[in-house]
Parts: C-alpha cells; sequence; structure tokens
C-alpha cells in the first residue's frame, strides 16, 4: 500500500494557505480581468482596477490580497488505497493552518466557542470534508473563505413545485439583497437537491470549480450561463456601486432528492475567491 | 461627482457639502474599531464613562488588519462589512462621530443618525487590503489590545481613497448606481 507521511499533508496545507491568501488563482485573476474591459460604470470600473493593483502588490509583496485571510475550509479526497503513517489526519491538516497562518502573518479569525469563546490564536481548527475514493493519493483543496461573503449565504427548503423558476428567482434574489456586502463581484456557488445539510455543503463544494469551466451536465451548463445573465442584470456591480458585472460565475452543484423536499442553497464568495489544490 | 480632499478631523460643514457617489482622497488620523470594539465602546457610553478614543470631529475605519510582517507599518487593511455596526453607531454618532469607514450599506436608523447630526459615510474598496495598507503610514493599538485584530488602533493615512457611500442629507450611491444599471 502507498504510504504519505502526516508531515507532508501539513506542509502542503500550510504552503497552500499562503500561496491562496497570497496569489490570486489564475482564473479569479483572468475574470476580472475581463470585467474590467466589460464594465461600463465609472466607479465600478475604478473598484476593478484597484482590485487588479491589489492583486499585483499581494503577489510580489506576499501580503494577503485581503485582511480577512479566512476560516480555513479544506476538501479532502482520499484515496482508499493511500495509507497515512506518523499522525492523524485532521491533527495534520490543523497544523498546516497553524504554520501557514503564523508564517504568512495571515489573520487568525477562529474563536473557541460560538457563544463563550476567544479567539483560538492560530485559526485552527480548520473546517474539514473528508471523503474516502478509489485509488491511492490524496486530493486536497484549501478554500480560506471570509466572512462578509459567508453571511451573505442562504438556504431554503423550497417546495418540489417551485421548480428551476424558483432556484432563479431564489438565486437572483440571493445576490440582490446581499448588494455590496458580499464584495460583488462575486462566485455564485448553488446547490441543488440533498437533504437540509447536504444542499449547504454543495454550494461550498460549487466553490472549488475553475471560473470559465462548465457543468459536464449541459442542462446545468445552460442554466449557470442563464443564472449570470440573471444575476448580473441586477445592476449590483462592483462592490454594489452600480455597473455590469455582479458576478464572474454561477457555478451548480446537484444532487439526488427526497421526493418531498427541493432544497437550494446559495453560498456566495468574494472576488478574491481563493481556492488552492495539491495531489499527494 | 466632484473630487475632495479632506484632512481629519472633519467639521460638520466639511462633511455636510459632501454627496453620494463623490470622490475623496483622505488624509489625518482614524481610529479602527469593529464589532466587539464597538460593544465596548457603547457600553461605556451607556454607563456614562470616559471613552479611550475622541469622538468629536472623527472617523471610526472598519478595520481587523492583517498581522504586520516585519518592515510594514500595518498587514493588509480593507474594509469589513459595515451593516454590523448598524446597531452601535447612532449613539457615536449622536456622541460627535462625524463619519464611517467600510463597505456595503448602512440602515435606517444610521441614516438618520447621519442627517441630524451630520456624518457621512465613505466606502473604500473591499478586498483591496494590500493597496490599501500603502495609504497608511503609521497604526498604533491605544485600547483592546486583548481583541488582537480587533483592536483599536490610531491610523495615520494619507491620500486613502473613498467614495462617498450615503451622504447627511439621505444620498445613497448603491441604490442611486445599481438602478441606473439594472436591466
Amino acid at each position: 500500500m502507498r504510504e504519505i507521511r502526516a508531515e507532508q499533508i501539513t506542509e502542503a496545507v500550510a504552503r497552500l494557505s499562503m500561496e491562496a491568501n497570497f496569489e490570486l488563482e489564475d482564473d479569479v485573476q483572468k475574470a476580472i480581468e475581463e470585467a474590467f474591459e466589460k464594465e461600463e460604470s465609472p466607479a465600478g470600473k475604478e473598484v476593478l482596477r484597484q482590485i487588479l493593483e491589489n492583486s499585483q502588490i499581494a503577489r510580489t509583496e506576499r501580503m494577503p490580497i485581503c485582511q480577512d485571510t479566512g476560516y480555513a475550509v479544506v476538501f479532502a479526497e482520499l484515496g482508499q488505497d493511500l495509507h497515512i503513517v506518523g499522525g492523524d489526519f485532521e491533527a495534520a491538516v490543523n497544523e498546516g493552518v497553524r504554520s501557514g497562518y503564523t508564517e504568512g502573518y495571515l489573520r487568525k479569525s477562529v474563536l473557541s466557542d460560538p457563544i463563550k469563546g476567544a479567539n483560538t490564536g492560530d485559526n485552527t481548527p480548520a473546517i474539514v470534508h473528508l471523503r474516502i475514493v478509489p485509488g491511492d493519493t490524496l486530493k486536497l483543496w484549501i478554500v480560506p473563505k471570509g466572512g462578509g461573503s459567508e453571511n451573505m449565504s442562504k438556504i431554503a427548503m423550497m417546495k418540489p413545485a417551485d421548480g428551476v423558476e424558483g432556484v432563479k428567482r431564489f438565486v437572483v434574489d440571493c445576490v440582490r439583497t446581499a448588494s455590496g456586502n458580499p464584495c460583488p463581484p462575486v462566485v455564485v456557488g448553488v446547490g441543488i437537491g440533498g437533504t437540509f445539510e447536504y444542499c449547504a455543503y454543495l454550494a461550498k463544494k460549487a466553490l472549488l470549480r475553475m471560473i470559465g469551466s462548465t457543468h459536464p451536465d449541459s442542462y446545468y451548463a445552460e442554466l449557470e450561463k442563464e443564472l449570470l445573465e440573471l444575476v448580473n442584470d441586477t445592476g449590483v456591480g462592483p462592490m454594489g456601486l452600480g455597473g455590469r458585472v455582479t458576478a464572474l460565475s454561477v457555478n451548480i452543484e446537484a444532487a439526488p432528492r427526497h421526493i418531498a423536499s427541493f432544497p437550494v442553497s446559495v453560498n456566495m464568495n468574494c472576488h478574491a475567491a481563493r481556492h488552492k489544490m495539491v495531489e499527494l | 461627482m466632484a473630487e475632495h480632499k479632506l484632512t481629519t478631523p472633519l467639521s460638520e460643514e466639511d462633511v455636510r457639502k459632501l454627496e453620494a457617489g463623490d470622490t475623496v482622497s483622505l488624509t489625518g488620523v482614524v481610529y479602527t474599531a469593529r464589532d466587539a470594539a464597538h460593544k465596548r465602546l457603547v457600553e461605556l457610553l451607556e454607563a456614562g464613562k470616559e471613552l479611550p478614543i475622541p469622538l468629536e470631529g472623527q472617523l471610526i475605519y472598519y478595520v481587523g488588519p492583517a498581522p504586520t510582517p516585519p518592515g510594514k507599518v500595518i498587514g493588509s487593511a480593507g474594509p469589513t462589512t459595515s451593516y454590523r455596526m448598524d446597531p452601535y453607531s447612532p449613539i457615536l454618532l449622536e456622541h460627535g462621530l462625524r463619519g464611517m469607514i467600510g463597505k456595503g450599506a448602512r440602515s435606517e436608523p444610521v441614516v438618520e443618525a447621519m442627517k441630524k447630526y451630520g456624518a457621512v459615510y465613505f466606502a473604500a474598496t473591499g478586498g483591496a487590503a494590500a493597496l490599501i495598507s500603502r495609504s497608511i503610514v503609521s497604526a498604533e493599538v491605544i485600547a483592546y489590545e486583548d481583541l488582537g485584530a480587533e483592536a483599536i488602533r490610531k491610523l495615520e493615512v494619507k491620500d486613502f481613497p473613498l467614495i462617498v457611500a450615503q451622504d447627511s442629507s439621505g444620498g445613497n450611491v448603491y441604490e442611486e448606481g445599481q438602478k441606473q444599471y439594472a436591466r
């Protein structure tokens, strides 16, 4: 059986936590450059110009793109023929977060308890979504998630009768009422189906997709395109100041559902849509 | 849309002439505070006690900066979302606060207090935090050090680029701008 050491996981998480926060991923960078060309509103264009200048400074000076360096959300796909040796998986991930957030001068934004808690001081614990899959590798996605956009996320237990039109209304309404708060142009993660908690997970998972990639199911690829147009027609624009570009992408994840339930969720991501992936 | 160069502290007259959509280049001292610090400030005001910062003519910037790397004045320092401070802002405005810097729209009670006392709400670009840190020439924690990133800092800024998001007569760049581009 193939083996990896727990410290390799720690090292990867630490490195990717920093890289995700310093370097806008190529797909996001390109999407913002295109948005800058497309934007008609002078205020919106100025916002996009500042975002691009900021990206350059963050990259060259190794400073965080945004001061909110996020809750460390980690998606992992662990091949069932891979053996992790020399430590626990979750402890290794948390050690990576601790070391990356300290070494990179990233902000520590996690409270130990939602009501009684104080800052944990090292941005741990990470939120880990682990799946066991065939194979002998470990895929890790690091998604540092900011609070401003997370707060504008929603879930609805719709009626099956609401159908796809209900989905469209919910998503567009979510973006419109969020207005400038989630730092548009946003990436909109949409979960459709599953159960209550799985639907929210799907919306988060949708944020891992590369901007510009299309959904493998042509029905959802079309729906993503239509939703992106509808969302951009709200006029919210960069930072809510009004404009043509409100979202860079709408990404859908769909799943089977109960005959009685029709959950739909929206997980907003800001324009600093941080995501990094590595395969060990 | 006018362009202004302003230096803090600001007078009521300075602020009354600002209109939603105007751009401002701000220089001078601003104080940082966000959720936890606001809670403490308002508790002090309600108990009739003295605050650790002056309010008269001053601006509060809603920011929790990233830690300061070696050789820098401050870490990345962009605005946080302002509506979370809405429950606390009216009483601060009543006690002389002249303006706030953040991102995203403010609620009606804040707008009413801004109109009544002559105050302004500026928006900075969210997520342009490394760029904004270049406008900050000095930074010093002056209260609530235990709050870490949420401590109150005295910042000296130079040519900090802002937009007047909501003005002292009810003008609102979010409503006006979005209406213009909605289809």
